[in-house]
């Protein structure tokens, strides 16, 4: 989708507000938002892609404006409602009752798969590579260009790579493609590769920072051969 | 000629997302998926376990062991794996060096991917929209104007946009005046920023 999260080369945000001596957490629920990415997960809610999707779906002003956990409550709530696990009324009527009883506890309940769970995610985390019998298409050195499409859904391919041209510097293997995963169609791995852009490729000559580039990683099915750019205008 | 603001959003005070998190939270304790204890524990791992002391021992040891950083610089994942370090969001890392031609810096501009492992949590600037926004497009004025670190244009700036799995992180250059340093204290001189590419390690 063509939301706002895609930032890459937007003007007119103003300076990074850089805190010194930042805290981990800035404020309690943060830690709650915080678990909900790893346990929503492990009870089925969502893979990375499906989360990462669920917060390009907030309301492009709120996800500007709102503290940067509270994205990740939103795509737990997104896919908990979906799935039919949250109950939406039920969600207001909690929230009014804490607004009201912000001390009020919260219910009791003990866990300890759920505790070896944490300890174990946090240190064998969850890998995204994924066998595929598939072979390359492409190789370090070829030169590539961004397909230029706006797909519906979830996808990695920035608006401000695409059409663009660059060299592909490394190449890492196959891995979920966020593209389908994202959208809820299964892993589909493709080859990932990381290409070089200049930065007078990507913003013009007049624009452009001197003595620059971008990395950026593509899957495969995001590239074309550069020659055959003319070809796709 | 008045304008209408299209379906006005409103953004939630903090007691307002401190009760819907609470809320939500409360009926995933019911529904079996979430613990307090869990959540503490996964707090408290971030905030006291994993963060930049674990990349500042990685970059001291490639400092003083050239074979190290060859590894480093090969494979991040089975050199960090090879001091224990390592997991959720660092399954597939890689180490771009800093050299008196080239300088390296990272960012997410789609969302906020940081190599949890070596850096811990990212700072909020990291994953808020100003940053994300024109590190790729005026790197060079944002480390200046925003970082107070002057890149000569003689040096090649590199920008990573960790836009797949894939999670980049920076090797800084050693502090000129450290050769009579160990490793412990060389990590010392190490900093979040410096591995990200927006500052460089302490001087002694």
């Amino acid at each position: 989708m063509n939301g706002v999260h895609d930032l890459g080369g937007t003007d007119g945000l103003g300076p990074v507000p850089v805190e010194e001596n930042e805290p981990v957490w800035h404020a309690e629920w943060e830690k709650a938002a915080f678990g909900m990415f790893s346990m929503p997960f492990r009870a089925g809610f969502f893979g990375v892609d499906q989360f990462r999707y669920g917060i390009e779906q907030m309301h492009p002003a709120i996800y500007l404006l709102s503290p940067y956990y509270e994205h990740w409550a939103h795509a737990a709530e997104h896919y908990g409602v979906e799935k039919g696990v949250l109950d939406p009324a039920e969600i207001e009527e909690r929230t009014r009752f804490y607004l009201e009883n912000p001390d009020a506890p919260l219910p009791e309940r003990s866990d300890p798969d759920l505790m070896g769970f944490v300890d174990a995610a946090v240190k064998h985390g969850a890998p995204a590579r994924r066998e595929s019998t598939a072979e390359p298409k492409f190789a370090v050195g070829d030169r590539v260009t961004v397909v230029d499409t706006s797909p519906r859904g979830h996808t990695r391919k920035a608006r401000y790579v695409r059409g663009k041209t660059g060299v592909i510097e490394m190449a890492h293997g196959t891995f979920i493609y966020p593209d389908s995963a994202g959208n809820g169609e299964g892993d589909d791995p493709q080859h990932v590769y990381t290409v070089k852009f200049t930065n007078s490729e990507l913003w013009g000559a007049e624009a452009a920072e001197p003595n620059g580039v971008v990395y950026f990683d593509v899957w495969e099915p995001y590239i074309v051969p550069a020659s055959e750019r003319g070809a796709a205008a | 000629m008045t304008t209408t603001p299209i379906n006005p959003p409103k953004v939630a005070t903090q007691e307002e997302i401190a009760a819907r998190v609470k809320a939500l939270e409360a009926i995933m304790i019911e529904k079996g998926i979430m613990t307090p204890a869990a959540v503490d524990r996964l707090a408290e791992i971030y905030e006291n376990e994993v963060g930049p002391q674990l990349g500042a021992s990685v970059v001291a040891k490639a400092w003083v062991d050239p074979e190290y950083r060859a590894r480093l610089l090969e494979d991040a994942t089975s050199a960090c794996a090879e001091l224990g370090i390592g997991g959720l969001q660092g399954e597939d890392m890689v180490v771009v060096e800093n050299t008196d031609g080239v300088h390296n810096v990272i960012t997410c501009t789609l969302c906020s991917c940081y190599p949890w492992p070596v850096l811990g949590l990212p700072p909020n600037w990291y994953k808020g929209p100003q940053y994300r926004a024109r590190i790729v497009r005026e790197p060079r004025k944002v480390l200046r104007e925003d970082f107070g670190l002057d890149i000569p244009d003689s040096v090649e700036i590199r920008v990573w946009d960790s836009s797949s799995e894939m999670r980049y992180w920076v090797l800084p250059r050693r502090p000129a005046g450290t050769e009579d340093l160990d490793e412990k204290a060389l990590a010392a001189l190490v900093t979040r920023d410096s591995m990200i590419g927006t500052g460089i390690p302490r001087s002694p």
